[in-house]
């Protein structure tokens, strides 16, 4: 932006040199921070190639097949996604139907409800809570969160909700305490802050003119948001939700905790069962066959791929609210 | 006139629902925070002992610290923020100062924004397949380079973000004494804008700290003291992973004790970073 031009001056020889030396550190120092740029850009792809790579064993073996077969077994030597695949979306589908509401109300409160001096200490509090390690998400979610889920809630579900024809196959099994539910529960938690802090800041986007139209015609405050403030950050919110979905996706240590750690497929939400990143987290050290361990790093490999095409929509919507902001 | 009159008190109605729900989820929101803190602090002070900074950590049953893993911790995280900070801040600067509106520019920070939200179990088989499977060797030098991949991001950010806040008056000042341009970036700019790159880099220590999953498979694990950066290493978060899934009580209670000191460091330094952050742009404005 702000290239120097080093400007003829004949007469004065040491200024001339000076300024030579000058242009040629400053391209010197240029080179050398876009140098630190790019290694953004090979981190990235190199993630990706790297996983790729690693994973090229399982891929030539299993094929395609390898994404739909629910086989595990280390000492047979055969493998497939489809297991820890189901286990990743059924969780973070879980928590995306706890997180979006409630991370919605929270915005809501946030910028429409709460009296001017809670608003600042209440969002740093909800997202305090996004600055908490995943592993004391985990350690809570083991040791106290899924005992007293297995008390007081998993016998309740099982009987009431279970017993609901049609959906009543998810909510039922043993009360165990971890599974897919309790995963999903705690996922909902982690999410909850980055959602709710991206729909609250994209709200105070709203033009206060639009919303003071709208109460002038005698809207109420629900009316507001949701006719106005809503359709006019909508991709963006649906942004927010994208980047709460791609953190689900890609979290390992909390789900690792609570979610059992059992290859089996099971449509109740009750069972345990296993998640892409919780896999390759329990077992990675443990594969000593060449296979087992090219098949961990494949599904390394299809975890990156789907959460980075979630986020680039993230981005995609998000951009899309900032440059209508800036036009 | 009736029927106008029911429309009004519906609205009514529909309006005070949703709001007392908004109400509702926050209480939801903070109830969370204030169960997981409180389970971890009680939980944490009753594990808490002089011996768990003294001694190292112990085979089950028998007494112990988490010394090692407190030591191994420490310095992967100082070896991470010394080799991610300086990346990362080279990487914002150019972004802010010499590609602010162009295409490469505009890629890799859409790159960094999704390498911050990445998965950092990915970024662990990243430097496992780059490093340990050719050295054949878990070291810690593996594990700090797993952290920084999760530095560099951040630090980039935030470097590029306040560097935009700096007014161009300064650059411009300075570039027509003759300054050269490399001279005006180091000595004016990130001079100006050092409070906001410092609470990156602290907001990146805060993320590296607890972090559990680049580490399983890059530093492994160590039961004893090790110095040696060319070995497996302990780190709190990996130990408290092994420790909190095994069966053994005496094992629990030092898990909960390291994650009591962890969440504790966590949130000093989200703290402090923020007030950092509020400082440094009340001098801005």
């Amino acid at each position: 932006m702000h290239a120097t031009t080093t400007l003829p001056r004949p007469r004065d020889n040491g200024a001339d040199l000076r300024s030579a030396r000058d242009a040629r550190h400053d391209r010197l120092f240029r080179y050398a921070l876009m140098g630190c740029a790019l290694l953004v850009l090979a981190a990235l792809l190199g993630a990706a190639a790297s996983t790729a790579w690693g994973g090229r064993l399982a891929f030539e073996t299993f094929g395609f097949k390898f994404l739909w077969s629910e086989a595990w077994d280390a000492v047979n030597g055969d493998f497939g996604a489809l297991v820890p695949i189901y286990g990743t979306v059924v969780t973070a589908l879980i928590a995306m139907l706890i997180a979006v509401p409630v991370s919605f109300g929270i915005a809501l409160f946030l910028t429409e409800v709460a009296p001017n001096w809670m608003r600042t200490p209440i969002a740093a509090a909800v997202e305090l809570l996004a600055g908490i390690p995943s592993i004391i998400f985990g350690m809570w979610g083991l040791f106290v969160f899924a005992p007293f889920l297995a008390e007081h809630v998993e016998p309740w579900v099982n009987d009431h909700l279970g017993t609901i024809p049609g959906v009543g196959v998810l909510f039922q099994g043993p009360p165990l305490g971890i599974g897919m539910l309790t995963a999903g529960i705690v996922l909902a938690i982690m999410v909850i802050p980055y959602i709710s802090s991206v729909m609250r800041e994209v709200f105070l986007t709203v033009p206060t003119r639009l919303k003071e139209s709208a109460y002038a015609l005698g809207s109420t405050t629900w009316e507001v948001v949701w006719d106005v403030v809503l359709p006019y950050t909508r991709s963006a919110v649906i942004g927010g939700i994208f980047l709460g979905l791609g953190r689900a996706l890609g979290e390992t240590m909390a789900v690792t905790f609570v979610l059992g750690n059992a290859h089996q497929l099971s449509a109740s939400l009750l069972m345990p069962s296993n998640s892409i990143a919780s896999v390759i987290a329990n077992e990675f050290t443990e594969a000593y066959t060449d296979l087992h361990r090219s098949a961990l790093i494949a599904l390394g490999f299809l975890l990156f791929l789907v959460t980075f095409v979630v986020l680039a929509l993230a981005k995609l919507m998000l951009v899309r609210l900032a440059r209508r902001e800036g036009a | 006139m009736a029927g106008s009159a029911s429309l009004y008190r519906r609205r009514a109605i529909k309006n005070a629902l949703a709001l007392g729900l908004g109400v509702i989820a926050t209480l939801f929101g903070l109830f969370w925070l204030v169960w997981i803190l409180g389970v971890t602090f009680i939980r944490g002070i009753d594990a808490l002992k002089p011996a768990l900074f003294t001694q190292m950590t112990p085979p089950p049953g028998a007494d112990g610290g988490l010394a090692n893993a407190f030591f191994g911790s420490m310095l992967m995280s100082l070896m991470a923020l010394a080799i991610g900070a300086p990346i990362g801040v080279c990487a914002g600067t150019w972004l802010a100062e010499y590609a602010r509106r162009t295409r490469l520019g505009g890629t890799i920070r859409f790159l960094n924004d999704i390498l911050l939200s990445a998965p950092s179990i990915v970024l662990g088989l990243f430097v496992y397949t780059l490093v340990v499977a050719h050295t054949r060797q878990f070291s810690a030098l593996a594990g700090a380079l797993a952290l920084a991949l999760l530095v560099i991001p951040v630090v980039v950010r935030t470097t590029d973000e306040m560097l935009q806040l700096v007014p161009s008056t300064m650059r411009e000042a300075a570039l027509s004494l003759g300054v050269p341009q490399w001279k005006m970036v180091l000595q004016i700019l990130l001079r100006a804008s050092r409070a906001g790159i410092v609470t990156g880099i602290l907001l990146a220590l805060a993320r590296i700290s607890g972090e559990t999953a680049p580490l399983l498979f890059t530093a492994l694990n160590n039961q004893f003291w090790s110095a040696d950066v060319t070995k497996p290493m302990a780190s709190v978060p990996v130990v408290i992973f092994q420790f909190a899934m095994s069966p053994f009580e005496s094992w629990h209670a030092l898990a909960w004790a390291g994650a009591f000191v962890v969440t504790l460091f966590v949130l000093a330094l989200s703290l402090i970073s923020r007030f950092l952050l509020a400082r440094s742009k009340v001098t801005h404005d």
